[in-house]
C-alpha cells in the first residue's frame, strides 16, 4: 500500500515539520551526571497552567503508536516505515518539541538544549540521512542561546534554529538579537513553531478548552510578525529568514493590510523603519502549510494565495506524528496548478534549507 | 456484485472489527450487536486508515450543561483528524453534506448458499487460507463491485 501512495505523488516531497521524541533515558548519554540527577529529582519545570489536554493522547495520531511500545515519534524505524518510506520523503526537518527554552532553571535549560541537539545528530540524522535537525536553545537568554548556536551552527546536520511561538517577550525584542546575529552568521533560518506556554495563551487571558488553544494559536504568530517588523529586526539583520511553522497562513493577508495602513499613519513612532511592513514580511517570512487551510469554497483558497503573494514561501509539512497530520498526497487542494504544487511540496523548502550541505561537506 | 467471504461470525464479536484486503482495497468489517457492517479503510478527508480508529458514540449537547451520549459503539472516529462516521451508513457526522465513506453491503450467508467455485476464484488469500468454505458453517460475506 505504501508504494501505491508514493507513486500517486508526481513530485518529490520535503516535510518541514516532523516531531521526534525522546525514548526513556534517551538524553542521559548527552547530559552530565549533575543534570541527570537534576532531571530525576525535579524534572521539566516551566510555567504552569497553560497546558491543555491535547484531545488525543500525546496529541498523536491513533495509528502513530509504534509496536515497540515507545511513544509516537520516538521510534526511528517506525517513523521511517509510516512516514519517510510511505511517501518517499526526500528530506524531513526535525522539530523536537521538548520545552527546552521554557525551563525556569536557566542552567538546566542550557544543558538540556545541548543534550537535545547532540541527541538529534547522533540518534536521528546520522542513522537516517533524509533527516535534518533544528537547533533548540535556552532562548530566553540571548548569551547562552547564541553560544549554543555557535556550538552547533558549523554542523551541517542542523538546518534551522527552533523557537516556540509563545515566548516571554515578543521576538523582535532586543534580548533575542544575539540569536539572530548568530543565525545569520551560519545562514540558519529561525523556525517559530506552534506552542509555548509562558503566560496567558490568548491575547485576552486564559481560555477554557484545548480547541481555543489550538484555534487561537495564530494570535501568537500575529504578535511575532508585528514585533519583528516594528522592532526593525530586518533592518539590523537584512539576511535573516523566519519560518512560521504550524501557524496556518490564511490570517496573514489581512494582517499585512492592517500593518501597512497603520504604518502610513503612525510611522513617526518608528521612523527607523525603511520599508513598508508588507515588504519586510514578504521578503523575510516563510510559512509551513500544515494545518492546511480548508475554506469552504475553491475560490476562497485561490484568493487567499493571491492575497498572500508568497507562492515562493509556502512549504509543505506533515506535523507527523500529531493528530492534525497532513498527508502529502491528499492535503493540498486538487485544483492547484502543477507548478505551484511542486513548489509547495519541495522546491521552496529545498531553496530555503541547506539540506545538501551535509552531503557535500562529507 | 461479486461476493467475498471475509470471516466467520464468531471471528468478529460484537464491538470488534476485522480489516481485510479485497481487490487492492482495504475494508473494515464491524460487528455492532450481532449485525455486520463494512466500511472502506480510507477516510474521504485525507486518506487516513479510518478503520483503525476508535469506535465511539455521538456526544451531543442541546444546551450548555446538558449532554446526550447516544449511538454508543456505532460511530467510527478517524485516527488522524477525528472525523466521525456512522458505521451503519458511512455517513460522516461533522459535515454530512461533504463527506461520506464508501459503505459495502454485508450479510451473513449459510455455507450452502455460497457458490464455492466462485468464492474460490474471488476471495483474497488470507480468507481462503484460513477459513475454507464448508456447508455446515455460516460465513460473513461482503459484496464489492
Amino acid at each position: 500500500m505504501e508504494n501505491t501512495i508514493a507513486k500517486r505523488l508526481k513530485y518529490p516531497v520535503i516535510d518541514c515539520d516532523i516531531h521526534n521524541s525522546v525514548p526513556p533515558g534517551g538524553l542521559s548519554p548527552y547530559l552530565s551526571q549533575r543534570w541527570q540527577d537534576h532531571h530525576k529529582t525535579f524534572g521539566l519545570r516551566g510555567q504552569i497552567g497553560g497546558y491543555y489536554p491535547r484531545a488525543l493522547l500525546n496529541a498523536a495520531r491513533h495509528d502513530a503508536w509504534p509496536p515497540s511500545g515507545l511513544s509516537p515519534g520516538a521510534d526511528l524505524g517506525f517513523m521511517q516505515e509510516q512516514l519517510l518510506n510511505a511517501w518517499d520523503i526526500e528530506y524531513g526537518v526535525l522539530n523536537p518539541l521538548i520545552p527546552v527554552g521554557e525551563q525556569l532553571n536557566l542552567e538546566y535549560s542550557d544543558a538540556l538544549a545541548s543534550a537535545v541537539n547532540d541527541w538529534q545528530v547522533a540518534d536521528w540524522v546520522e542513522p537516517e540521512p533524509r533527516l535534518r535537525a533544528s537547533i533548540v536553545l535556552p532562548y530566553e537568554n540571548g548569551d547562552l542561546a547564541a553560544a549554543e548556536v555557535h556550538r552547533c551552527g558549523p554542523n551541517p546536520a542542523f538546518v534551522q534554529i527552533l523557537l516556540l511561538a509563545r515566548t516571554r517577550e515578543p521576538l523582535g525584542n532586543r534580548k533575542y538579537w544575539k540569536i539572530y546575529e548568530a543565525a545569520v552568521e551560519y545562514d540558519l533560518p529561525i523556525g517559530i513553531h506552534f506552542g509555548g506556554n509562558q503566560g496567558p495563551i490568548t491575547g485576552a487571558g486564559w481560555p477554557s478548552y484545548y480547541i481555543e488553544d489550538h484555534g487561537g494559536m495564530p494570535q501568537a504568530f500575529h504578535t511575532q510578525v508585528i514585533s519583528y517588523v516594528c522592532e526593525g529586526v530586518f533592518d539590523h539583520f537584512p539576511t535573516l529568514k523566519v519560518v512560521l511553522i504550524e501557524g496556518g497562513f490564511a490570517w496573514l493577508p489581512p494582517l499585512i493590510w492592517r500593518l501597512d495602513a497603520t504604518w502610513e499613519k503612525l510611522r513617526v513612532e518608528i521612523p527607523d523603519l525603511k520599508r513598508k511592513p508588507s515588504e519586510y514580511i514578504r521578503d523575510h517570512f516563510w510559512l509551513s502549510t500544515q494545518p492546511m487551510e480548508e475554506p469552504p469554497k475553491r475560490e476562497y483558497f485561490e484568493q487567499m494565495l493571491e492575497q498572500m503573494d508568497m507562492n515562493d514561501k509556502l512549504m509543505f509539512a506533515t506535523d507527523y506524528p500529531h493528530w492534525d497530520f497532513d498527508a502529502p498526497d491528499r492535503a493540498l487542494p486538487s485544483f492547484l496548478a502543477p507548478e505551484l504544487r511542486k513548489k509547495i511540496l519541495s522546491d521552496n523548502a529545498r531553496n530555503l534549507y541547506a539540506f545538501e550541505k551535509l552531503i557535500t561537506d562529507n | 456484485m461479486p461476493k467475498y467471504v471475509v470471516a466467520t461470525p464468531d471471528e468478529i464479536q460484537p464491538g470488534e472489527r476485522k480489516i481485510v484486503e479485497i481487490g487492492g482495497r482495504s475494508i473494515g468489517i464491524f460487528n455492532i450487536d450481532g449485525e455486520f457492517f463494512a466500511i472502506r479503510n480510507s477516510c474521504p478527508h485525507q486518506g487516513g486508515p479510518l478503520c483503525k480508529g476508535i469506535v465511539t458514540g455521538f456526544l451531543e449537547s442541546p444546551t450548555p450543561g446538558t449532554y446526550h451520549y447516544t449511538r454508543k459503539g456505532e460511530i467510527l472516529r478517524c485516527p488522524w483528524h477525528s472525523w466521525e462516521f456512522d458505521i451503519k451508513t458511512g455517513q460522516s457526522w461533522w459535515s454530512p453534506d461533504q463527506r461520506r465513506v464508501r459503505k459495502y453491503e454485508v450479510q451473513v450467508e449459510s455455507g450452502e448458499d455460497i457458490d464455492a467455485s466462485n468464492a474460490e476464484r474471488k476471495k483474497g488469500p488470507y480468507v481462503a487460507d484460513t477459513f475454507p468454505v464448508t456447508v455446515e458453517q455460516q460465513y460473513v460475506v461482503i459484496e464489492v463491485d
